[in-house]
């Protein structure tokens, strides 16, 4: 596998998870996250080319419910727990014309 | 100084008891209660006593029991959940600072049956935030301390919960186990810790971790206690699309089987070699094997040698599952908002500002696994690794009925012992993290003491759904514990 992980790279993976690392924590994270990705290189450099990925312990496929009607959450309880709500719906501040 | 209590109220007595109107549930609550006011300022195992609520809810049982009617098979018993479990209308923090003030709108299945078997919920436990690690340390409401020594951590993630049992503020309490989040404070509380079958116990309702290695199960001081919660809360439930339909098999019937007959494998690779636990752990493994033999099983060495890539493997899955399930955690529809000008600036300002320091670590570390490029080499591999030590366990079932191994390398660690360096905190969970990468059940069984007087735990493993005999073999090392 690449060599150890960057502090770019860390601040690049900041910005993807929607977190905002002061230069101490960059600084810190760099290196945590580096010890981590070095123990894993036991797992990297294995050769398991033969076997399929698990995603989960067990083959379970098609999980329906019968279609039929039945009682849900009620909504105004889920609106009253949010930060904003206005007419029956979340209510956020703009989204419009800002940066990805 | 211990905070332990010499004398113990079992669930099972309670619940007699209750049922046949020989106690009030009321007095069992207010007894529970008391013991809770006397130590919790020392043990800070809730974040929330819900003592009206708990004195509410057994009058109720008092009254029904008044009336000829049975309350269930957990009457009048307190439980304490773990306070990722979703209570309807009372607060559910996960230990986060972005979950303040939020009072689910639900209750989670597990907390509706245990209303149905007439358990009494006492309060909400503290845990490392989400769930993510292995201490109870890293809670934004301040660490819980090992009632066995005050100075030192119960373990984690589910460390409230442990040190309310032994402390004796509750018989049973429930917590969620992603990576030994049961097992390993359960060993290190001295208390019996059940992480079941992937799918056995329904998930709706616990707030996700890694939703492929999540899994909610008892805590007690008693196998038999266990098994009774075990049989209140396990079960087929539609809406948890993960949970397993198979009818469920009461384990309290098969608690006096025995293990006479049973195949039982030591994990080789779990007492030497590069993850021996510490010689006590390992004399104490050695001591309960003996017993299972002298309880008339076989006893043989078996080598599952994959084990030893587990803790890579779930820090690269447990990571990229946590930064896909945390991503609901924007400041939208609960729990903290930061005010920010635009929509993308509220929620970097909300989740920068809600979640802890280890929180981030594991949503970086996931996003970063699974971003371009690193994909298939970590993850995949991750992945690849699960597959590798299912195989070599379904290859040691073959062999032996179940298997038997440390819990935790070591016995409970002074507070702050570990937290400067992520990577030795998450040694902690290398015996078991296997059992969650394959699905497979595993509890932890208090057996002796090992350095310092404190509890030391063996781990039980079972093939899927084969609780029974899991319970069984506990309940012969429980009788044979030193």
């Amino acid at each position: 596998m690449s060599a150890k992980i960057s502090r770019d790279e860390v601040a690049h993976v900041a910005r993807l998870a929607l977190l905002e690392l002061s230069d101490e924590e960059l600084d810190r994270f760099t290196a945590q996250l580096a010890a981590v990705l070095e123990h894993a290189q036991d797992v990297a450099a294995l050769d398991l080319a033969a076997l399929e990925p698990m995603a989960h312990p067990f083959p379970l496929r098609n999980v329906f419910r019968p279609d039929e009607v039945g009682p849900t959450v009620d909504r105004d309880e889920v609106l009253a727990q949010a930060p904003a709500a206005e007419d029956g719906r979340f209510r956020v501040p703009a989204i419009l014309g800002e940066e990805p | 100084m211990s905070l332990v209590p010499t004398a113990r109220d079992h669930a099972t007595a309670i619940a007699a008891d209750v049922r046949a109107g020989r106690r009030r549930a009321v007095d069992v609550v207010e007894a529970h209660l008391a013991a809770i006011a006397a130590t919790e300022d020392q043990v800070h195992a809730f974040n929330l006593v819900t003592a009206e609520r708990a004195l509410a809810a057994a009058a109720e049982i008092d009254r029904r029991v008044g009336e000829g009617d049975d309350p269930g098979p957990l009457a009048g018993v307190p439980v304490a959940l773990k306070d990722n479990l979703c209570t309807r209308g009372v607060a559910t923090t996960c230990s986060s600072r972005i979950l303040a003030g939020w009072e689910p709108p639900y209750d989670a299945t597990v907390v509706r049956r245990l209303d149905r078997a007439g358990a009494v919920v006492i309060g909400k436990t503290n845990l490392d935030e989400f769930a993510m690690g292995s201490s109870t340390e890293n809670s934004a409401f301040g660490a819980t301390r090992n009632p066995h020594d005050p100075a030192r951590v119960p373990g984690g993630s589910s460390g409230g919960s442990a040190a309310a049992v032994a402390a004796g503020f509750a018989p049973l309490a429930l917590g969620s186990d992603t990576g030994g989040s049961i097992r390993q404070p359960a060993a290190l509380c001295g208390v019996v810790g059940v992480k079941p079958t992937y799918g056995r116990v329904s998930r709706y309702g616990l707030v996700a971790f890694a939703s492929s290695l999540d899994q909610i199960g008892p805590f007690s001081a008693t196998v038999g206690d266990a098994a009774i919660c075990y049989d209140a809360i396990a079960g087929h439930d539609p809406l948890d699309a993960t949970s397993i339909p198979t009818p469920l098999e009461s384990v309290a019937a098969h608690l006096a089987d025995g293990v006479s007959g049973l195949r039982i494998g030591l994990v080789r690779e779990m007492l030497e070699g590069d993850l021996a636990p510490e010689p006590d752990v390992v004399r104490r493994v050695t001591a309960a094997a003996e017993a299972l033999e002298a309880a008339g099983a076989k006893i043989d060495e078996v080598s599952v040698p994959a084990v030893v890539y587990g803790l890579s493997a779930y820090y690269l899955i447990a990571p990229a599952e946590a930064s896909s399930n945390l991503a609901r955690f924007d400041g939208v529809r609960f729990g903290l908002r930061v005010d920010a000008p635009t929509t993308a600036e509220m929620m970097r300002a909300t989740r920068t500002e809600g979640f802890g320091a280890e929180v981030k670590r594991r949503i970086m570390l996931g996003t970063y696994a699974l971003s371009a490029g690193y994909y298939d080499a970590f993850y995949g591999q991750a992945q690849r690794v699960r597959t590798l030590i299912s195989n070599e366990f379904a290859a040691a079932y073959e062999r032996f009925d179940l298997l038997l191994g440390p819990t935790s390398p070591c016995v409970a660690f002074p507070l702050d012992a570990k937290t400067a360096d992520p990577m030795t905190m998450y040694l902690n969970d290398v015996y078991t993290i296997p059992s969650n990468l394959s699905g497979q059940p595993a509890m932890s069984v208090p057996f002796g003491t090992g350095e310092g007087d404190l509890p030391v735990g063996v781990q039980l493993l079972a093939p899927a759904l084969e609780e029974a005999r899991m319970f069984a073999a506990a309940a012969v090392l429980e009788e044979a514990a030193p």
